[in-house]
């Protein structure tokens, strides 16, 4: 098989209005830049982010970007925000949430995991004790001004468990150290994180790879994603930035 | 300071996961220890710092810092990390809370100060609450205003109730009971009556009360 696509524009042509993307990485560990620069050019808009741990915060650009253009309808992440208040009240995104511009739904960053292997491995729901008897135990931490609907819980072992569910997305986008025109990507270190998970869970996975190398080269039990769960590859250079955050 | 003596309780051959804040100095305390770090982010035996040459893009923590790795290290992805985290292997979990209640509740999160209610980043820190069996709060006693932060009920949004095990601050080391929070150690010179005076909840004097080692 041959996934490689020999441009973003072409590997996003059928990317529309209103559609959700999961976004992998954690800060600035595993962020597919150039995809979310993609999105910015693109223009699409009323899009459903949905994030592992502060993506956008690991990309400042593109989330200005995407907050200016008016780009993001709703936001799906554990750590959205910067952690210091003071620049998190001059943050662009974080003013929008505020202002009802943009809805965001919070969820612990385990669940979230969790949501993401539960959709790419066909399990619909899951009971988790993460977050009884905090505020996510009711219903979804969200700005939305419609009232979320109550989460059901029970009990296992006399111990409570929350029902949480699977999240599916239209596409997602990875980012890899190294990929192959089959599909199956290698991270390096802690840039995988969210990567794999999300793979899995996007209908139409677009994974942008530093090294684009034969069907072959990553030894195949080296490989952490298989390709079955790539749809398209697009090879980018290495990204170059400063890790920073606040 | 709270960080030593924190680290002191930790047993050698425990997997530990450090959180945010004051916890993340324990990390200075335990080097040549035979404790492992775990990072929510997906790795095992997390080294200290990285500085300057040794900066690698791809290798960072939960805090976003630039870490080194450790001889034995291994790389995991965010399903594996809370595989580990929620199925209960990590052996003493450590929180820089904000307030700690009574009946073990801790509050982690500080929403509150900027306004958005419960609307705020959550991380990891429900997941690293709710599966260890070893919960240790490592924070300041008191407010910058002198205000208890171990407090009867949490008046900032619970990120767990009823899980923590020890409370170390500047002032004591205190001891999560069903009959109540037990007093077991005071910084060095203060009295018990000076450590309730700063505490909401009723304090059980040890019998073995004695000052900190530090």
């Amino acid at each position: 098989m041959n996934k490689v696509f020999p441009s973003t524009e072409e590997a996003l042509a059928d990317l529309e209005d209103g559609a959700t993307i999961a976004i992998a990485g954690f800060f600035f560990a595993g962020v597919p830049r150039v995809l979310l620069e993609a999105i910015v050019a693109k223009g699409v808009k009323n899009l459903v982010l949905a994030c592992g741990c502060g993506a956008l915060t690991g990309a400042p650009e593109e989330r200005a970007q995407l907050v200016r253009n008016r780009q993001i309808r709703k936001l799906i992440d554990s750590y959205p925000f910067y952690r210091s208040a003071t620049k998190g009240m001059e943050d662009p995104l974080e003013q929008a949430v505020r202002a009802g511009e943009i809805e965001v739904e919070i969820y612990p960053m385990g669940t979230l995991a969790e949501k993401y292997r539960a959709a790419g491995a066909g399990i619909p729901a899951f009971y988790t004790p993460t977050g009884v008897g905090s505020p996510v135990e009711e219903r979804v931490i969200s700005n939305s001004p419609v009232p979320a609907v109550s989460k059901e819980s029970r009990m296992f072992d006399e111990r409570q468990y929350i029902l949480e569910l699977a999240l599916h997305t239209d596409f997602a986008f990875v980012h890899a150290y190294q990929g192959d025109s089959e599909g199956n990507l290698r991270y390096r270190k802690t840039a995988n994180n969210f990567n794999h998970v999300m793979a899995t869970a996007g209908r139409i996975t677009i994974a942008e790879v530093e090294n684009l190398v034969k069907p072959g080269e990553i030894p195949p039990d080296e490989i952490h994603t298989p390709g079955i769960y790539v749809q398209r590859v697009l090879k980018v250079p290495r990204p170059e930035y400063k890790i920073a955050f606040g | 300071m709270i960080a030593l003596r924190t680290s002191k309780e930790i047993r050698d051959g425990s997997y530990v996961n450090l959180g945010i804040g004051i916890p993340t100095l324990i990390s200075d305390w335990i080097q040549g220890r035979d404790i492992v770090l775990q990072s929510e982010i997906g790795m095992l035996k997390t080294g200290p710092l990285a500085f300057g040459e040794e900066v690698d893009q791809d290798l960072i923590n939960a805090s976003c810092q630039a870490v080194t790795e450790l001889r034995g290290a291994s790389y995991f992805d965010i399903f594996e990390s809370f595989n580990m985290i929620r199925g209960g292997h990590i052996d003493v979990v450590v929180v820089g809370a904000y307030q700690g209640g009574g009946k073990g509740d801790c509050a982690v999160s500080s929403n509150c100060a900027r306004g958005m209610g419960a609307i705020g980043g959550i991380g990891g820190s429900m997941d690293l609450c709710a599966g260890t069996t070893n919960l240790f709060i490592a924070m300041e006693h008191t407010t910058r205003d002198g205000e208890p932060r171990i407090v009867r009920e949490l008046t900032y949004p619970a990120t767990a109730r009823g899980k923590v095990r020890m409370v170390f601050t500047d002032l004591a080391v205190i001891e999560v009971t069903p009959p109540g929070l037990i007093l077991k150690e005071v910084f060095p010179g203060l009295s018990p009556e000076d450590i309730q005076s700063v505490t909401e909840p009723v304090l059980i004097v040890a019998e073995d009360l004695k000052e900190m080692e530090l």
